[in-house]
């Protein structure tokens, strides 16, 4: 009995000290945006912004390409989202749904085409980008990024449309219901949490990507997490208008993760979890 | 789709049966392409936007491409004349050595930890656990370029806090205006340190996943029959999570070997050849030099090593039934 109490309070200490060491640079991040610039700068460091000043977010939102991006990321990220989502509900329905041949082929294929890592396409892209002229436009940008959350839209809508049973579409049938009709009025409502998780999804992706936007676009084009990184790379930085910049490129992001975190790990791991 | 065939046979009572077996088979040929029609604008975009640079990247490795072809659009066949340039250059081993290494080590410690975190979430309180999976998703959604901005902060040479607390809170030496970026070990030391903690959240959470689902009951027995803490876990818990851990581990080896940001933001989007790894090596030889041709055949190196790992998580997924 003691020895399990010992080790139970031996956990809860590991544990904390697991919390501290994972959070700790978010929380420096959020500090550091409400410091004073002298207690920024000092060598001894203000562990609570006792002072706490908005200067640095007034600072990051007027510098030079900050709304401009902003819209930037906005518009790529709402474009995106919205045909991707579409598109890959079809898809889902297709591999879920119906038995045909081919399909084992289409999802190992899918699962595939996930592993190829952007660097390795940057150049090809880059290249036929330049060569029909879409390269500092937009349009070239959300193309690519339509075919990079799609895979993982398919495979996680699919995991939607497979915790429905189908006989609820059958039942609608035989009631009358055309199968279209069944589709639209049965399986459409009944998949719309996976849509906002689908599309959380595929925007937080949008919103952090990086070497496609900063090899693709230039300045007047730049999307948010190209110009923060622009910040970052002049030296003597800000660093209070820095983590003012972060935090509020962080904070959309954050706060649509705590909604679907838990669809993520199950999309990736493909439900290996369960039973 | 049973009950499409019952209304076909109601609504068709008066046809003949040759008209009707007609019938029957162009609508079954139509409900058969179906599935086709749904996945076929999916399957075009991944081909179209995916499949075709990469079969263009396989053609550029085999070609002189530099800013002057993409300008007059003719390009010259150099046949394996980028791969003979990098297979005989003494860094390409260079680097991809390291890039093994690199990925290895952070592979390696991320499961490892990823395993302790998830097995000591079990004996964890409630409001501990809570709090752990808190801090988990807030460095998950963390943007990556935001992650190392913040990392660069942490370990500013001036006012950076890893310093200070090294210096006057652990004791560990005199680390005043340490520079971490001086040699490439203490430098790449901090990147995996970066690499490890964004890569945690998920691997935790997976696992603690899995963990969770090991009867208390079997742990129980285990240890009245005299197991102790590691044979508790090698021999109960190891064997239920083990297909987790070759995806987690399968996953974390793609992720790993690619990482391009963690290191090219770093250092400010100039880092020096001792901080190249293979993705970085690549961007350069094609975006520095501008010679595309070489920079395709180095990443044609990354993409089969990446195969090979997909190819062992892709047979992972299929063993428990996922893709079936």
């Amino acid at each position: 009995m003691n020895t399990s109490r010992t080790r139970h309070v031996l956990a809860n200490i590991g544990g904390l000290a697991v919390f501290i060491v994972m959070i700790f640079p978010v929380y420096w991040m959020v500090a550091t945006a409400f410091k004073s610039g002298s207690a920024i700068a000092s060598v001894r460091p203000t562990w609570f912004p006792t002072h706490a000043t908005l200067a640095n977010f007034k600072d990051a939102m007027t510098r030079p390409f900050f709304w401009s991006s902003v819209r930037n990321s906005v518009v790529v990220v709402v474009a995106t989202v919205s045909v991707s989502t579409v598109v890959a509900f079809l898809a889902a329905v297709a591999i879920a749904r119906f038995k045909f041949y081919g399909r084992k082929a289409i999802m190992v294929l899918i699962v595939l085409v996930q592993m190829i890592p952007l660097v390795a396409l940057i150049i090809p892209m880059y290249v036929l980008l330049a060569r029909l002229h879409l390269t500092d436009n937009l349009l070239g940008l959300i193309l690519t990024y339509f075919a990079f959350v799609l895979p993982y839209t398919v495979w996680m809508l699919r995991g939607f449309v497979l915790g429905i049973p189908p006989e609820l579409e059958e039942a609608a049938m035989v009631d009358g219901c055309s199968r279209l009709g069944a589709f639209f009025r049965i399986l459409v409502p009944l998949v719309a949490p996976g849509f906002v998780a689908t599309s959380i999804y595929a925007a937080i992706q949008a919103w952090n990507e990086y070497i496609l936007a900063y090899v693709l676009l230039k300045q007047n084009h730049e999307t948010i997490t190209v110009w923060l990184a622009s910040l970052t790379t002049l030296r003597g930085t800000a660093w209070g208008t820095l983590m003012a910049g972060s935090t509020l490129i962080a904070l959309p992001i954050v706060a649509f993760f705590l909604a679907i975190q838990h669809r993520v790990a199950d999309g990736l791991t493909a439900g290996a979890v369960k039973g | 789709m049973s009950t499409a065939g019952t209304q076909g046979q109601l609504l068709a009572p008066r046809r003949s049966p040759e008209v009707r077996r007609r019938a029957s088979r162009a609508r079954s040929a139509r409900s058969r392409s179906v599935p086709y029609l749904l996945a076929a604008p999916a399957i075009i975009v991944i081909a179209a936007v995916l499949g075709y640079p990469l079969y263009r990247l396989v053609a550029l490795s085999f070609q002189h491409y530099s800013l002057a072809e993409i300008i007059s659009h003719k390009t010259t066949w150099l046949g394996i004349r980028n791969y003979q340039t990098i297979f005989t250059d003494s860094q390409f081993w260079t680097i991809l050595q390291r890039t093994a290494e690199f990925t290895a080590f952070n592979v390696g410690a991320t499961i490892v930890l990823g395993t302790a975190i998830a097995m000591l979430l079990r004996n964890v309180s409630g409001w501990v656990r809570l709090m752990v999976n808190i801090a988990m998703v807030f460095v998950w959604a963390t943007p990556v370029v935001v992650a190392v901005t913040i990392w660069q902060w942490l370990i500013d040479q001036q006012s950076g806090v890893l310093n200070y607390v090294l210096t006057h809170v652990v004791r560990a030496g005199n680390f005043e205006r340490h520079d971490w970026f001086a040699s490439p070990l203490s430098g790449f030391a901090i990147i995996s340190a970066l690499v490890i903690w964004g890569a945690l959240p998920f691997v935790v959470i997976t696992l603690y996943a899995g963990v969770s689902q090991v009867p208390r009951e079997l742990e129980e027995a285990a240890r009245v029959d005299g197991a102790t803490s590691c044979g508790v876990f090698r021999h109960v818990i190891y064997p239920i999570i083990k297909p987790l851990v070759l995806i987690v581990t399968s996953l974390s080896v793609i992720w790993d070997f690619g990482v391009f940001n963690q290191v090219y933001i770093m250092l400010n989007a100039r880092p020096t050849s001792s901080y190249y790894l293979m993705s970085i090596y690549s961007y350069q030889e094609s975006f520095g030099v501008g010679q595309y041709g070489r920079g395709a055949a180095i990443a044609m190196v990354i993409v089969v090593f990446l195969i090979v790992a997909a190819f062992f998580y892709i047979r992972q997924l299929l063993r428990i039934g996922e893709i079936k």
